[in-house]
């Protein structure tokens, strides 16, 4: 990649070129505040709270968009950016519910950091009425809940739809005032090719997507992210356990985008994301149980597999070794069912090998 | 070709086809054939005239006669009078509003004699289905001259030296854009015909693609070959179905005469045409979102760069130019780049066609040379405003543009005199007002509409926009607050500093140059909650002069509401409460005595 060289704020930075002046500036570590942008999406330009300022360009620039040259001298907080990056705020929040004591997303709303960055506390621009009121809370999935209100249009969730679920099951629809997002025409989300893989929820910048398993689980400070691979196939996905510390339960699972070890970059499955409530329930095995009669006794891990290995060593010499099957799950990993198909023809003697997913 | 000694060219544009041209010709021909004359005398259906006020329009040549509002009775009249006898029959001629002189001869009309019909040359004097009627005129000819005599890099220069520039709106200089296009590397390239025309009252380049469709398919080819691209679409709004009936003619035409297809005129060019239909959004004429409709996605525009000559339709360079600009090609290739050059000003060259519309005695459309004063296009061309009142704006320039006042009359329009103004060339809507007219409620017009076709992708417009024309209406319905004017203002400027694309950019200018120039307007509505142009219903108040009135009860007869009391041949009285503001008193009462203010 050839460098280039351009200066930001009076600083001389480099470049790669193709970066835009967002990933040059980060890059470089200068902050520019943005809203629709996401690392894993393509840009779009669509909040205008990334505009910058380049000498000889009469224009602002979504820095987003805007690929930086050779040369090129930004300056990202000018009276003029500044200005249009409040206004652009003020404009957003003349229908964006203020009812961040009680959002799902307080705390880790970005809107919220926009605002907190620029010190807007409300619109000047606001009427009364203005508030967005015109959608109905839409949480008929048992997974996540559309609370359109609360939505910017930042196109975010049409985009990770798109670009990684690869289903594009949502879209804009509607012009002006009466733009949203939505499933093709008249149907609800439900029944549209949405597969509830929940990644447009974690990209949703506000509270307009959130998961209904998360509601009242902890606040974003309260959780911890725990790396884990996910335990529903073999596929192996890199998920974040979010674990509330002060309960110890999990509020929610996200993935990484930008994780380097997550062979899944960033996607995930409908299971993976909201399929973890086994975790916490009551019915949950978490000892061996050893049958005695008609009834199950708790063991050790040790007594547990000493049975067993009693037990296989009987049938084989008894029986023969192909008296003897395993069987596999498509939910352990590649790594697991390599191991299983040893033991069973090293150790065991067999080929009787299988695994549900012949099912 | 069969001669004849007379031929009848009966308009079939939008204006005249629905106002009963085609049945006009109908009863030509028949008569015709009554009479035994249709051997000698030739019906042709043509396209737009221009003054469509006055359709259906029928001229006779070779004299050249106009007449306007021709009905289908009228036919038999013309047949025996003048295509049989001789004799003009001057109750249909056109009734000149300055003079109010019956004017006999398509060329004495003013409304064309301070045109300059280049674009429009073909436009109401040739069938437009008709391809051979177009080869007559020199048709095609620009083509083959660039095919068989010059390189594509000449082409190019050619449209460098005419200084032709885009006629949708933005005024880049066509030839430098033709030549980033041709620049960019790529083996496959795309032209487009931006035929999305979506200002309220802008009618330029349907009339162009009704009357004159070859011209454009001619200008695509020419830009196709200059360019590298052996492919074009043509972007059609489908509220615009005849002038794609005519297109879809006039490809099937050129095709079968070998005029698109493969190895074009021997030469190894190859060019194809498609149609692509626009689906309703005002939007899709922004060059962006109008690629990515044609892709078959929402019309929405994106970030520029990269611009449509680097990566443009299905990522391939792609050249977009308006149809007017496509139609002024063959043109300059034929005339010569000085010939074209040799008209205007200096860096805005050649013929602006403009729709003419609003308080002018004739409105419609007229193609004027660039540098003609606003006062020559107005009183002159448009004969003066209707009823001679006071001239108060135009409106240049549609939802995008802004208004000039008295002070601009004697301007030189072009694309810097414009700008520098306030307003914009755009594609070329030019609306008359008058002091009849409210300015707020004129800028409210124009952001309703914006506000409306706002694609919703950026905060500036969706949501600007929408405050802006909230803060207008409370304003017209006298609610508006002293701050109000202020946050017009800042809204404005930063809507336009803001938006993504040209649509968002330019909406505000309808507001911010009315309150440049009728701030006084915006200040009686707030502070003396008054329309001074008596156009703000909720502002107005009709009451009875006791003195004038005569108890007649023709106003409380009239009323829908029933608020108007009083006793016969006693003074009347209007209840304001109940008052819905309709106007019926006004307009009943025999001696004036309802006042409105």
């Amino acid at each position: 990649m050839a460098s280039i060289k351009a200066i930001i704020n009076g600083k001389s930075i480099t470049a790669e070129s193709g970066m835009t002046i967002l990933q040059a500036a980060r890059a470089n570590g200068i902050h520019i505040p943005t809203l629709c942008d996401h690392p894993a999406l393509s840009p779009f330009g669509a909040c205008r709270i990334c505009l910058v300022e380049a000498e000889k360009n009469p224009k602002l620039l979504t820095s987003c968009t805007t690929p930086i040259t050779e040369g090129m001298i930004v300056h990202t907080n000018t009276p003029r950016v500044i200005e249009a990056r409040k206004a652009v705020l003020e404009l957003i929040l003349v229908r964006h519910p203020l009812e961040c004591f009680s959002c799902a997303s307080n705390g880790k709303c970005e809107l919220q950091d926009v605002a907190y960055e620029l010190g807007v506390k409300d619109s000047r621009f606001a009427d009364p009425g203005d508030t967005n009121t015109s959608h109905k809370l839409e949480d008929a999935n048992p997974f996540y809940v559309r609370d359109l209100n609360k939505c910017i249009l930042c196109g975010r969730c049409v985009r990770v739809c798109e670009e990684h679920a690869i289903y594009h099951a949502i879209d804009f629809q509607g012009r002006g005032i009466h733009t949203s997002i939505q499933p093709p025409v008249g149907s609800p989300i439900e029944e549209s090719d949405c597969v509830f893989c929940g990644q447009c929820v974690q990209v949703c910048p506000v509270g307009a997507l959130f998961e209904k398993t998360a509601a009242g689980q902890g606040r974003p400070w309260d959780l911890e992210k725990v790396k884990t691979v996910c335990s529903y196939c073999g596929v192996g996905c890199e998920l974040e356990v979010n674990v509330n510390k002060k309960t110890g339960k999990i509020a929610n699972v996200t993935t990484n985008y930008s994780s380097p070890t997550a062979l899944n970059k960033g996607r995930s499955c409908v299971k993976g994301r909201f399929a973890w409530q086994f975790v916490h329930s009551e019915d949950r095995l978490t000892t061996p149980l050893i049958r005695e009669g008609d009834t199950f006794r708790k063991a050790s891990w040790d007594e547990a597999l000493s049975l067993v290995a009693e037990k296989l060593g009987e049938v084989k010499t008894k029986h023969g070794s192909d008296a003897l099957g395993f069987f596999s799950s498509a939910r352990c990993t590649n790594e697991e069912n390599y191991l299983m198909q040893r033991l069973a023809r090293e150790v065991m003697g067999t080929n009787n090998v299988d695994h549900c997913a012949h099912l | 070709m069969a001669l004849y000694r007379a031929h009848v060219l009966i308009c079939h544009g939008t204006g005249c086809a629905s106002g009963g041209a085609p049945k006009v010709l109908e009863a030509f021909k028949e008569e015709l054939a009554k009479k035994g004359l249709e051997k000698e005398i030739l019906v042709i259906a043509t396209g737009c005239h221009g003054m469509c006020e006055f359709g259906p329009i029928v001229v006779v040549y070779p004299e050249g006669t106009f007449y306007s509002q021709v009905k289908p009775s009228d036919v038999a009249e013309i047949v025996e009078e003048h295509l049989y006898k001789g004799r003009i029959v001057t109750r249909l001629l056109y009734k000149e509003p300055l003079s109010a002189q019956k004017v006999c001869h398509y060329k004495d009309i003013p409304f064309y004699g301070k045109q300059h019909r280049i674009v429009l040359s073909n436009c109401g004097y040739i069938n437009p289905d008709n391809i051979d009627e177009y080869i007559s005129r020199d048709g095609y000819q620009a083509l083959g001259k660039c095919l068989v005599e010059m390189t594509p890099a000449a082409v190019i220069d050619e449209m460098k030296k005419s200084g032709l520039r885009g006629r949708g709106g933005g005024g880049f200089p066509t030839g430098m854009k033709w030549g980033f296009c041709a620049a960019s590397p790529g083996d496959k390239k795309y032209v487009i015909c931006n035929a999305d025309e979506g200002d309220p009252g802008a009618f330029m380049d349907r009339s162009i693609l009704e009357g004159d469709p070859h011209a454009v398919i001619e200008g695509m080819m020419i830009g196709g070959y200059a360019m590298g691209a052996d492919e074009g679409y043509i972007y059609c709004r489908a509220e615009y179905p005849l002038a794609i009936k005519r297109l879809q003619t006039a490809i099937k035409n050129a095709t079968e005469y070998g005029l698109l297809g493969e190895d074009i005129l021997g030469t190894g060019f190859n060019f194809t045409l498609h149609i692509k239909e626009g689906a309703g959004a005002f939007v899709c004429g922004e060059e962006t979102a109008l690629m990515a409709s044609i892709e078959g996605q929402r019309g929405m525009p994106r970030a520029r760069p990269p611009f449509p000559a680097v990566k443009g339709l299905w990522g391939k360079p792609t050249n977009i130019n308006n149809v007017e600009t496509w139609a002024n090609v063959p043109r300059i290739i034929v005339q010569g780049a000085e010939c074209f050059a040799a008209m205007g000003t200096e860096k805005s060259k050649g013929t602006k066609v403009f729709a003419l519309t609003g308080k002018v005695k004739n409105t419609g459309l007229v193609e004027v040379p660039m540098g003609i004063t606003i006062r020559e296009i107005v009183f002159e061309i448009g004969g003066g405003i209707i009823g001679d009142k006071k001239f108060k704006a135009v409106q240049i320039g549609g939802p995008s543009g802004g208004c000039l006042v008295d002070e601009h009359l004697d301007l030189a329009v072009d694309y810097e005199s414009l700008t520098a103004a306030g307003a914009i060339m755009g594609s070329g809507g030019l609306v008359v007002l008058d002091e009849g007219n409210c300015m707020v409620d004129t800028a409210k017009f124009f952001l309703e509409f914006t506000q409306r076709e706002s694609c919703g992708k950026c905060v500036p417009c969706r949501e600007g926009t929408k405050k802006m024309l909230d803060i207008l209406t409370r304003i017209t319905e006298g609610k508006g607050v002293p701050e109000d004017i202020d946050r017009l203002l800042y809204l404005g400027n930063q809507i336009k500093d803001a938006s993504l694309c040209a649509l968002g950019g330019t909406a505000p200018n309808p507001v911010l140059t009315t309150l440049k120039y009728f701030r006084h307007e915006y200040e009686a509505h707030i502070f003396d909650k008054k329309c001074p142009a008596g156009v703000c219903q909720s502002l107005l108040r009709y009451s009875i002069n006791t003195e004038k009135c005569i108890g007649c009860t023709k106003c409380a007869r009239n009323c829908p509401v029933s608020c108007i009391s009083g006793k016969v041949k006693e003074p009347h009285v209007i209840d304001q409460d109940k008052c819905i503001k309709c106007g019926a008193c006004m307009d009943n009462c025999p001696v004036g005595a309802v006042v409105k203010g």
